[in-house]
Parts: C-alpha cells; sequence; structure tokens
C-alpha cells in the first residue's frame, strides 16, 4: 500500500498545481526539522550511554579509605578486610597496592611520586554482589572495628550524575517529540495554503465528479513526498555533521561524545519516513477538514 | 431522472425561486430562460446537487439529494455533465487533459480510453489545440473544450449554463449542433439562457420545451418561443 502511494497515481498528482511557495516551505521545513532532529536523537543516545555507563560501573563497587598513623595502617587494613569478609552483600574486597595508589596519583603528582614515605591513606576496593550490602550496618561494624577506615558508596555522586544524565536523555527525547509536533504544525500551515490557493481547481473537480479522498489523496501525496525529500536531505547533512564532530579523547573523562556509536547509526535512517508520516497525517487531516467545510 | 417537487430555494435572506416543480424526461430537450438575475444558475445548480433546495426535494435518478452523502452527489455528478459559462478549466493542464479530466477522477484508464479521446477532441473541432493550455484558446474553442468535458463520461443529462454566453452567433450555432447532435443519441439536455434568437433557431432543428423563470417561478413560455 505504501509503495503504491509513493509510486502514486500519476493522474491525481497532475491535476493539482505546482504551488511555490507552499513546495518551498514544506521542504525547507522538512530539511530544518529532520537536521535538528538527527542532533536532538544524538544527545539522546548518548546520555542514554553515559547514565548506562555510570549506572553500570559504578553501582556494584564503593572504597573504605583508612586514614591512620603509619603504625597502625597495616593492623587497621587487616581489621577493615577481616569485617568485609564477614559482611553479607560485598563479594570481594582488596587493597590496592603502592603501585596501583601510584597510578591513581600519577596524573597529579607525576611517575616518582614516594608512595610509601606520605601519609596517604589505604584504598580498599569493595565489590558489591547483586543484591549489595547494608551501607549503614557496615559503616557501624568498621567505627567499631577501625576507627580510621571511611566507606564511601559512590552514592553520594553518583545519584545526581545518573539523575542528570537521565534527564538529558529525556529532554532529547522531548525535543524529538517537539520537532515532530512543529514538523506537523508547519506542514498543516502549508497544506491548509496550498488548498485555500487551490479552490477553483478543488471546484472544478467536483463538478467533474471528484470525491473528496481523490482531492486529497492528490494533496496528501505531494506534500508527503516533499516532506520526506526535505526531511532525508536534512538526515543526511545531520549526520555529516555529527560525523564531523571532535572524537572524544579517552582522557576526556567520563564524557562519551556527542555522536552515534554502532548499530545506532541506524536510527536516523527512520526520520525521513518518520518525517513524511507526519506530513501524511497533518496533510491529510487538513485537507479532510478543508474539503468538509467547503461548499 | 431529474424531478423538482415544489423547491424553493433562499438567497441573500430573500426567495430566489419559489414552488418549482420539473421533470426532465430521458431524451428531452429543455432550454431555460428568464432575464439575468433570475434564477437560471440556481436552478441549474439544484439539478446537479450542487445547491440543496430550502423547501421541496430534489430527486437525482430517483434519490433526495438531501439523503446523499458528497461521496454520492461526486458520483452522481459523472451521470451529468455541465458545461459552465466561463467553462472551469485547470489552467496548468492541456486541453486534452481537462478534457479527459472526469475520466481521470474516475480512476480509468487514459491509454485504454484514448481512441474515445481522440474521437471526442475530433468531434469538437479541436484535434489541433489538443495540447494547448486553455487560456490559448478562443472564447468558443473554450465552450467546445468544455463540452467535450462534460460529455466524455457518457452522462445521460448534460446541463449547460449560458454556454453561448461568450462567444459569436457562428460558434453559437457550432456549439447547438453538437448539443442537438447529443440530444439526437438519446441524451437529456437542458440550456440556460437568455438568448432568444438561439432559441428560436435551435428550435427549428429539436423539439424543446421552454421554461421561463418569471417572478421566482418557471413556466412553460409561450407561443412566441
Amino acid at each position: 500500500m505504501l509503495a503504491e502511494f509513493l509510486a502514486g497515481d500519476a493522474q491525481s498528482g497532475k491535476v493539482v498545481p505546482p504551488t511555490g511557495f507552499t513546495a518551498r516551505l514544506t521542504l525547507f521545513s522538512a530539511f530544518a526539522m529532520a537536521f535538528l532532529t538527527v542532533f536532538a536523537l544524538a544527545l539522546s543516545l548518548a546520555t542514554g550511554r553515559l547514565a548506562d555507563r555510570w549506572g553500570a560501573e559504578l553501582a556494584r563497587t564503593s572504597t573504605v579509605r583508612i586514614s591512620a598513623p603509619a603504625g597502625e595502617m597495616a593492623a587497621q587494613t587487616e581489621a577493615v578486610l577481616k569485617v568485609l569478609e564477614t559482611t553479607k552483600g560485598v563479594a570481594s574486597a582488596r587493597a590496592l597496592t603502592d603501585e596501583e595508589q601510584r597510578a591513581l596519583l600519577e596524573p597529579w603528582f607525576g611517575p616518582d611520586l614516594p608512595v610509601e614515605t606520605l601519609p596517604i591513606p589505604r584504598l580498599i576496593e569493595v565489590i558489591e554482589t547483586e543484591k549489595g550490602y547494608d551501607a549503614d550496618g557496615l559503616r557501624l561494624r568498621l567505627a567499631a572495628e577501625a576507627p580510621g577506615a571511611v566507606l564511601d558508596d559512590h552514592t553520594r555522586w553518583r545519584r545526581p550524575l545518573v539523575r542528570a544524565a537521565s534527564r538529558l536523555r529525556l529532554l532529547g527525547w522531548a525535543s524529538i517529540l517537539l520537532i515532530a509536533a512543529t514538523t506537523a504544525a508547519m506542514i498543516t500551515l502549508a497544506a491548509n495554503a496550498a488548498l485555500a490557493a487551490n479552490a477553483q481547481v478543488i471546484g472544478v473537480l467536483r463538478l467533474v465528479g471528484a470525491r473528496d479522498a481523490y482531492i486529497a489523496r492528490a494533496f496528501e501525496r505531494r506534500f508527503t513526498l516533499r516532506t520526506l525529500a526535505g526531511a532525508a536531505l536534512g538526515t543526511v547533512l545531520g549526520a555529516l555533521a555529527i560525523v564531523a564532530l571532535p572524537q572524544a579523547q579517552p582522557e576526556g573523562g567520563f564524557l562519551t561524545g556527542l555522536g552515534f556509536r554502532g548499530w545506532h547509526w541506524l536510527w536516523p535512517l527512520i526520520i525521513p519516513p518518520l518525517a513524511a508520516l507526519v506530513a501524511f497525517a497533518a496533510t491529510r487531516a487538513a485537507a479532510r477538514r478543508t474539503l468538509r467545510n467547503m461548499p | 431522472m431529474i424531478e423538482l417537487e415544489n423547491v424553493a430555494y433562499n438567497y441573500g435572506g430573500g426567495e430566489l425561486l419559489s414552488d418549482i416543480s420539473l421533470r426532465l424526461q430521458p431524451g428531452s430537450f429543455h432550454f431555460l430562460t428568464g432575464p439575468s438575475g433570475a434564477g437560471k444558475t440556481t436552478l441549474l445548480k439544484l439539478c446537479y446537487g450542487a445547491l440543496v433546495p430550502t423547501a421541496g426535494q430534489v430527486r437525482l435518478f430517483e434519490r433526495d439529494v438531501r439523503e446523499m452523502e458528497r461521496d454520492d452527489i461526486a458520483l452522481m455528478r459523472r451521470r451529468i455533465g455541465v458545461v459552465h459559462q466561463d467553462c472551469q478549466f485547470l489552467d496548468h493542464l492541456s486541453v486534452s487533459d481537462n478534457i479527459a479530466l472526469p475520466l481521470m477522477v474516475a480512476g480509468r484508464d487514459l491509454l485504454a480510453e484514448s481512441a474515445n479521446l481522440k474521437e471526442l477532441t475530433n468531434w469538437v473541432g479541436l484535434t489541433e489545440r489538443a495540447h494547448a493550455l486553455p487560456p490559448e484558446l478562443s472564447g468558443g474553442e473554450r465552450q467546445r473544450a468544455a463540452l467535450a468535458r462534460a460529455v466524455i463520461m457518457s452522462p445521460d443529462v448534460l446541463l449547460a449554463d449560458e454556454p453561448t454566453g461568450n462567444i459569436d452567433w457562428e460558434m453559437s450555432q457550432r456549439l447547438m449542433r453538437l448539443l442537438i447532435e447529443l440530444n439526437r443519441m438519446g441524451k437529456t439536455i437542458m440550456i440556460a439562457t437568455h438568448d432568444i434568437a438561439l432559441i428560436r433557431a435551435a428550435k427549428s432543428h429539436v423539439q424543446a420545451r421552454v421554461l421561463r423563470i418569471s417572478n421566482r417561478r418557471v413556466q412553460l413560455a409561450g407561443a412566441d418561443l
């Protein structure tokens, strides 16, 4: 049915004269909206990846930081590890080696930091089970066994970040919906203008026995195909602009870069047919309403 | 075929037509005359469902227009050919395409109908002008093209509103000959015109009833017509 529609009825297509103004308006609107949709889509997908990454990577890890005088460090580390071993919900726990701590500090203090001689806290990496542990209970036990130990379950800073990323993703999708609604409104305006400009044509068509569905179809097909063409162009240029964006470097930290990854590149392909569908629905509604109200 | 029973039509706050009863029998030929503004065009519009009467009943092929949906009216138009004084063409289409317009909107295969289209174009003497655009035609050519368009679906009835209004006498006679020929093929014809000379000339070739609109009513014209 879609193929039939796109192949079209050449006869019905030519009964409506080509109108420059509405043609240009439709093409430009579809082009601009598709271009913007590519960016909104890229933003949504990128923030989605970000939220998923932060959620997945940080959700099951936490850190115990031990600050104690040099003489007590080993004993407190031992005590903390024992507490963690017997804590329900902790899958594994291990103290970071001096080399690992040095690697963590290297970006700030350089490669030759004498970790052994400095009063640097000892870090213990804790991996949780799927169910997780009771953070408040663990804190109480650590306070009793190793007063210098502080549990950081990352929740404090992870939650707002994940929430912000999720909100950004939502905003991206809301933008796409707004763009679709704006496209529909503009196509409706253009279709109404075309219908008004062609009132005499519609009168002649009715005089010779055309049904309203036939007349509406002539307009629907024209606006749908114009929108498809404009949206295809906007999508291609939008995708090229995304390709041309600077790549996110690994040193860039948690930013993943605004763009598409892997199969996500297929997402923009649905923009032109979706825009055409919006145009078809908008034109159909406008044409049916106008024709119903015409004497 | 087309029946009007006690029909009235109000326009601009007043009654334009009142208590009109009329029956177009198959194969009949009618002239509708009267002064400008008497309601000839309105009566024709009532006869092809473009207007709905304020009172009374209009039946097209046994169906009351009030009970017809817009699509039913559209389908009915394929059985009633209409020729307007201003012809009403699609100016961006060629004469040939304009003549074929009723076939297009009816979803007919134009290739299959091409012989019929050529024959009809030739019958109205527009073969040479088939690819011209309507604005390039003379008044007479436009009327003949409009007539060809009106009959291409082989309608049962042909209604013509002042078809000779914008053309010279010779061309009027040529158009009338075509209309009389159609009537001889069995088509029902009604022509609205204020041209008394045209009616008198036509009556020597065809048996026609002449109706006159006077004081909002239709009456049979006198012996002078």
